[in-house]
């Protein structure tokens, strides 16, 4: 398994008149990890489900490895590599934590006994094989966020989208994923665009960042470079502050 | 086979289910002809729950139309046994087919359309009850009064006419009854029964792990269409008579749900065990109510006894019982 290379090209979304996102282009070189950070209602969430087919662009392209992922389903996008996790954890509370990750790893494994083992060592990778007989309902917020990108990548994505993963983690957490990724991304080779709000995982994850304001990209390079461009800090801190 | 039917059941779990086996078994020497005939309807009230489960308790499709699947079911073998002695061992295939049919055009129109939840649930109801009034007016089918299979009561049990004795019914309903509970079983081990419960938990979640709802949705409708008309098909030649205005009724799709709810919806336990509890319970309330003159007591304490059950036991009996006889797993997790 090995990472893709994201592209996107000019995509636009409107909802009743308001432009969620506008012109957007930027990409993911394969095996990258790339932050996109920008305030809240930037657009940055609208994004990962115009990729992930939850809902179609008014316009522009979506690429992965040169293939369009576009008019997909969010099912037929994640069978072409993408997975992703949502801001708001969705786990299958009903069922065990090893269930809602055997569930993912059917995406690729041949049969239930293959998804199993595969279940089993990514939920040793993220630190929750002591809990897999529990109910996912019963599990810490902390540990629910773990679940989803257990799921995610159990599906065997060559392209992982994560929506604020560590939001809501205790520093040390934290910490605990972002070796987890480093780990992954060095080891499977997968390519990472993460959302994320806790710019200390951010600034040690991403070798690229893209900052979106009010659906645009103002700007889009190293974590050093972008952090000091003059309209990152205006729309992060507002004008006044700027002096 | 049976290894990968019994799977990771524990010992506890194995001679709990053997013993109710030897019981089944052995119940018609045992039994008279009235505790018989309970039975019997127990059994084909676990085998009809457990067809139900496989939508709602599985899929986390509410249907509340069933009945028309086990119309469709009697009404196909029978029409095709009157009019043309065609023996039901053959009919139960178009009937199956049929209702398969209908199951997948009440499918494609709800989950083409994004019909979910309580909607979907009225459009199994205004199809069931679509499907009544056209049978009211089939006078090929007998229209309103009925449809009626000659009785002709043998002494040499008939597998292919579906004639014998009521032990020879008992056994059959067991026979549907432990067939259904295996292919639940199967289901749920494979990645099928992955899928349903991954929708019937998130919809959303499910298709972004890969799972096409749509036709994982299709596949429960069909399925469990198909095996609820075959539970039709024994109804017809059990019974003998078939009337719209009973066998399509809403009532009929109330009384099959109520076994796996009151048992434990989506177990695989639960159908069984509520059928047990619920045909037997309504017989009494009859016997210990017929000299009483107050119409619709029956009525009443049976549907006090279901309250009571599923305000103290919202996650129905078997969950409950299960856990005090040590053979817990989680719920829904395939018990």
């Amino acid at each position: 398994m090995s990472g893709a290379r994201l592209e996107v090209r000019d995509l636009s979304k409107s909802f009743r008149g308001l432009k969620a996102v506008r012109n957007a282009s930027f990409e993911v070189p394969a095996g990258e990890i790339v932050g996109l950070i920008g305030p809240n209602g930037a657009g940055k969430t609208t994004i990962f489900n115009l990729i992930a087919g939850v809902m179609a662009a008014d316009s522009g392209t979506v690429t992965l490895d040169g293939h369009s992922l576009a008019g997909l389903r969010p099912d037929q996008v994640c069978r072409a590599g993408v997975g992703r996790t949502f801001q708001i954890v969705k786990p299958f509370a009903g069922l065990s934590v090893q269930r809602n990750v055997v569930i993912a790893a059917l995406n690729l494994a041949p049969d239930i006994d293959a998804a199993e083992r595969r279940a089993v060592e990514i939920l040793d990778r993220l630190g929750l094989k002591p809990k897999r007989h529990q109910l996912a309902g019963a599990l810490t917020l902390p540990e629910r966020k773990r679940l989803e990108v257990a799921r995610a990548l159990a599906t065997g994505p060559r392209l992982l989208l994560l929506d604020e993963v560590m939001a809501g983690l205790r520093p040390t957490e934290v910490d605990v994923m972002v070796g987890v990724f480093k780990e992954l991304n060095a080891s499977l080779g997968i390519t990472i665009l993460l959302i994320e709000h806790v710019m200390r995982a951010v600034m040690a994850l991403s070798r690229h960042i893209v900052v979106l304001h009010h659906g645009e990209i103002i700007a889009d390079g190293t974590p050093e470079a972008v952090t000091r461009h003059p309209k990152v800090l205006e729309s992060y801190l507002g004008e006044e502050a700027l002096g | 086979m049976i290894g990968r039917l019994l799977g990771e059941a524990g010992t506890r779990a194995r001679i709990a289910l053997g013993l109710a086996a030897l019981v089944l078994l052995a119940a018609p020497a045992m039994v008279d002809d009235y505790l018989l005939t309970v039975l019997t309807q127990s059994l084909f009230f676990a085998y009809l729950g457990q067809s139900w489960n496989v939508m709602m308790g599985f899929a986390g499709l509410l249907s509340l139309g069933h009945a028309m699947f086990v119309g469709l079911g009697a009404y196909v073998a029978g029409a095709l046994f009157v009019h043309f002695g065609l023996p039901p061992v053959i009919g139960l295939f178009p009937a199956m087919a049929l209702a398969a049919l209908v199951g997948a055009a009440i499918g494609f129109l709800g989950f083409r359309f994004s019909i979910q939840g309580v909607y979907f649930a009225l459009l199994t109801i205004a199809f069931a009850e679509f499907i009544r009034i056209l049978f009211d007016h089939f006078t090929w089918v007998g229209g309103s009064s009925g449809l009626f299979i000659p009785v002709d009561n043998r002494t040499v049990n008939d597998l292919v006419h579906l004639r014998g004795t009521p032990e020879m019914f008992y056994y059959l309903a067991l026979g549907l009854s432990v067939a259904a509970l295996a292919l639940s079983r199967l289901l749920l081990a494979g990645r099928l029964g992955h899928r349903w419960l991954a929708i019937r938990e998130d919809q959303e979640a499910a298709q972004a792990l890969g799972i096409d709802v749509f036709r994982a949705k299709m596949a429960a409708v069909v399925l469990s269409a198909a095996m609820t008309s075959l539970g039709g098909v024994f109804y017809a030649f059990y019974f003998n008579n078939m009337f719209p205005e009973q066998i399509f009724n809403i009532n009929l799709s109330i009384e099959l749900l109520l076994g796996p709810i009151i048992g434990g919806l989506g177990t695989l336990i639960g159908p069984i065990l509520g059928a047990f509890v619920l045909t037997p319970l309504s017989e009494l309330l009859s016997a210990l109510t017929e000299r009483h003159a107050l119409i619709g007591i029956k009525h009443f304490v049976y549907g006090l006894c279901v309250v009571l059950i599923v305000v103290f036991l919202p996650g129905g009996l078997w969950p409950w019982i299960a856990r005090r006889l040590g053979l817990d797993r989680p719920p829904g997790d395939g018990t």
